[in-house]
């Protein structure tokens, strides 16, 4: 392989992994504040539907990203409402989410299978650093919406870890009761962290259906919504460790793809099969070194029932 | 101000153990209505011929009992993990390797009688969903890792490799491209009920949840895998090897799964193909959720969602989405979980002042 072939492996996965990152991000943010949400495949789902369709219909993407994240976070919400307010079992809720959003994006999709897009997200080459060598063809020449989610991870980063917002999202996802005594309204953060997860899968959908792969296709977002379940905690919850997992995932996608092409001998079934195993791998690496580092937050997956402080 | 108020029940509510499955089950089919008519379909008649498909005719419930086979047995093998507490939500995958299994050993040794080639099938898709449960199993047993995650990306595996094999080393050189195997010889084929379509894997499910019901009832290890369940701490105070418990249900609810597959090639389509599950192994979980893990509940609802999908399938004509279904799969879980809160809990109406 040449170095050209370098460059261009490696600017396709940072597209490859865009999805992925910001449906991570928004699982990320969730979970941090004690919820688990296993929906996300449905949300993206979701969101790539809506995001064609509005897309589609209006010739204005823009519209269809708002779209996106309006579906992602209206899905979001009945999770939320069943895991805060009723108290039901989240891992359940969130394979109803999935099946639930699988349904709709199929259903609401079926007449734009195979269609052509009238206005997908587009790369730019940024004026000087779109020229650097290497650098420039590596990092400079992708659509806005990579720029965003690299934007995203930071800022997310610094809300959690460096303000105010973020230490009360944080309490509310390792103990709820003692939040709840300093005056935290935990119900109201978890809405709102879950809620913006839901936005932020509808994006993660969106940018497979309007930049990656601009189509729309049954369920194709091929499992990168558990991919991303996987990632939080490959990035053991911190969003600047989601941007390296996002793109090793990319590339991993973006290395198949070319081997693919590239006519390689083994069947492209094996190839495919890569991301899943690499998934359970990276899996199973990161649970045994998590034994003696800080994991998940305390109280994921757990119900906060004030009557029983 | 009326206000509504929960207040802790002293036990569950009976009342509520019948009315909410059966309450989320209609409340998901209003959705549905809603849902339908929104898209600018006909949702009374869309319902009646979904209903006609899965009940109205000999031909119909046939083909509901048909499909009610793999749900049950998918069902009862993911219960058997969920009360443990472990999410095997790889029921697909397992299905998948099961059936693949089952044919290689039907397609490789079919000229054995069918006394020795249905019982080497049944072993094979046994094995094969076990190994596939027990990789999850074996994962989470030792190195704690997550299962949900673990299974179900076995799932794509699964079903790649089914394909890899059905468009490659074992397609059928006269399948004019269509992704199958030959058909097995008639020796691997599954016996049938009369003359319908339903085979003895109805039997066999029937079989199954009685001896799953036993077990886990009456034996020693079926309490213990109970109390696992209940707290992996008790467990472990009180000597058991909570590992090993682990490992071994995830590798029966898998094999369970598996022979849900072999019994999916064996009845009824008599070679390996692609798609040859409609999402079986992702139904299954509902019918188990929505049976409260009871073995004779599963096979019950596993007949309703079975009905289901062989509805849905029938109004694919109607120009109407198969994803209807899962639409309605999803919703009846949402009502169902956020009913379950009335099972341990009386809603009240409080007055309140104005402040």
């Amino acid at each position: 392989m040449g170095s050209s072939a370098v460059i261009a492996l490696l600017a396709a996965a940072i597209v490859a992994g865009t999805s992925i990152l910001y449906a991570a991000l928004g699982e990320l943010i969730t979970e941090r504040s004690g919820i688990l949400n296993l929906g996300v495949e449905g949300m993206m789902l979701v969101g790539a539907v809506l995001g064609f369709i509005f897309t589609s219909n209006t010739g204005n993407h823009w519209y269809g990203l708002l779209a996106a994240m309006v579906g992602g976070a209206l899905m979001a919400l009945i999770h939320a409402f069943i895991s805060i307010t009723l108290r039901g079992n989240q891992v359940v809720s969130g394979l109803a989410l999935t099946m639930f959003g699988t349904g709709i994006s199929g259903f609401l999709g079926k007449s734009y299978q195979g269609m052509p897009i009238v206005d997908p997200f587009r790369p730019v080459v940024i004026p000087f650093l779109g020229d650097i060598p290497v650098l420039g063809p590596i990092f400079f020449r992708h659509d806005v919406l990579v720029y965003i989610s690299l934007l995203l991870a930071f800022v997310l980063w610094y809300i959690l870890f460096r303000t105010h917002w973020g230490l009360s999202i944080r309490a509310v996802g390792e103990n709820p009761a003692a939040a709840d005594a300093v005056g935290i309204n935990v119900s109201r953060v978890r809405y709102l962290c879950t809620i913006l997860g839901g936005i932020l899968a509808g994006l993660g959908g969106a940018y497979i259906s309007l930049a990656y792969a601009p189509s729309w296709q049954e369920n194709m977002t091929a499992g990168r919504g558990w991919i991303a379940v996987a990632l939080v905690i490959f990035a053991l919850w911190n969003p600047l460790r989601g941007i390296l997992g996002s793109y090793l995932f990319g590339g991993i996608e973006a290395l198949t793809f070319r081997l693919q092409t590239a006519g390689i001998s083994i069947s492209s079934f094996f190839l495919a099969m890569l991301p899943y195993l690499l998934t359970i791998l990276v899996l199973v690496l990161v649970t045994i070194r998590l034994r003696q580092e800080a994991g998940a937050p305390a109280a994921l997956g757990v119900a906060y029932d004030r009557e029983e402080r | 101000m009326l206000r509504p108020k929960l207040i802790k029940r002293e036990s569950e509510s009976l009342l509520a153990r019948i009315a909410v499955p059966i309450l989320s089950i209609i409340l998901a089919f209003v959705c549905g209505w809603i849902f339908l008519y929104f898209s600018g379909f006909d949702p009374g008649e869309s319902y009646l011929r979904m209903y006609q498909g899965a009940f109205g005719s000999r031909y119909a419930i046939s083909e509901t009992l048909v499909k009610a086979i793999p749900l049950a047995l998918c069902g009862l093998g993911v219960s058997l993990a969920f009360r443990m507490k472990l999410w095997n939500i790889g029921a697909e995958g397992q299905f998948h390797m099961g059936a693949l299994a089952a044919s290689g050993v039907a397609l490789s040794m079919g000229d054995l009688s069918a006394w020795m080639l249905l019982p080497l099938m049944f072993l094979a898709g046994f094995a094969a969903g076990g190994i596939w449960g027990a990789i999850p199993g074996a994962l989470r047993a030792y190195w704690d890792v997550n299962e949900t995650i673990t299974s179900l990306m076995l799932n794509y595996v699964a079903i790649l490799w089914v394909d890899f094999l059905v468009f490659g080393p074992w397609k059928d050189p006269s399948s004019m491209g269509f992704p199958l195997t030959p058909r097995f010889s008639v020796n691997g084929y599954l016996p049938t009920l009369g003359t319908s379509r339903v085979h003895i894997g109805l039997i066999l499910a029937l079989i199954i949840a009685i001896v799953v019901y036993i077990v886990l009832q009456y034996t020693r290890w079926g309490y213990e895998v109970r109390v696992v369940g209940e707290s992996k701490v008790a467990a472990r105070y009180a000597g058991m090897n909570v590992a090993r418990h682990i490992l071994l249900v995830m590798l029966i609810s898998g094999g369970i799964a598996g022979l849900a597959g072999m019994i999916e090639v064996s009845g009824i389509t008599h070679r390996l193909q692609q798609g040859i599950s409609p999402g079986y192994g992702y139904t299954a979980i509902i019918v188990a959720w929505l049976a409260r893990l009871n073995p004779f509940t599963i096979l019950l609802v596993a007949f309703l969602f079975g009905a289901l999908l062989v509805g849905g399938f029938s109004v694919q004509t109607f120009g109407i989405s198969f994803s209807i279904v899962l639409v309605l799969q999803g919703a009846v879980l949402f009502f169902l979980l956020g009913g379950e809160i009335f099972l341990k809990n009386r809603l009240v109406w409080v007055r309140e002042e104005v402040r």
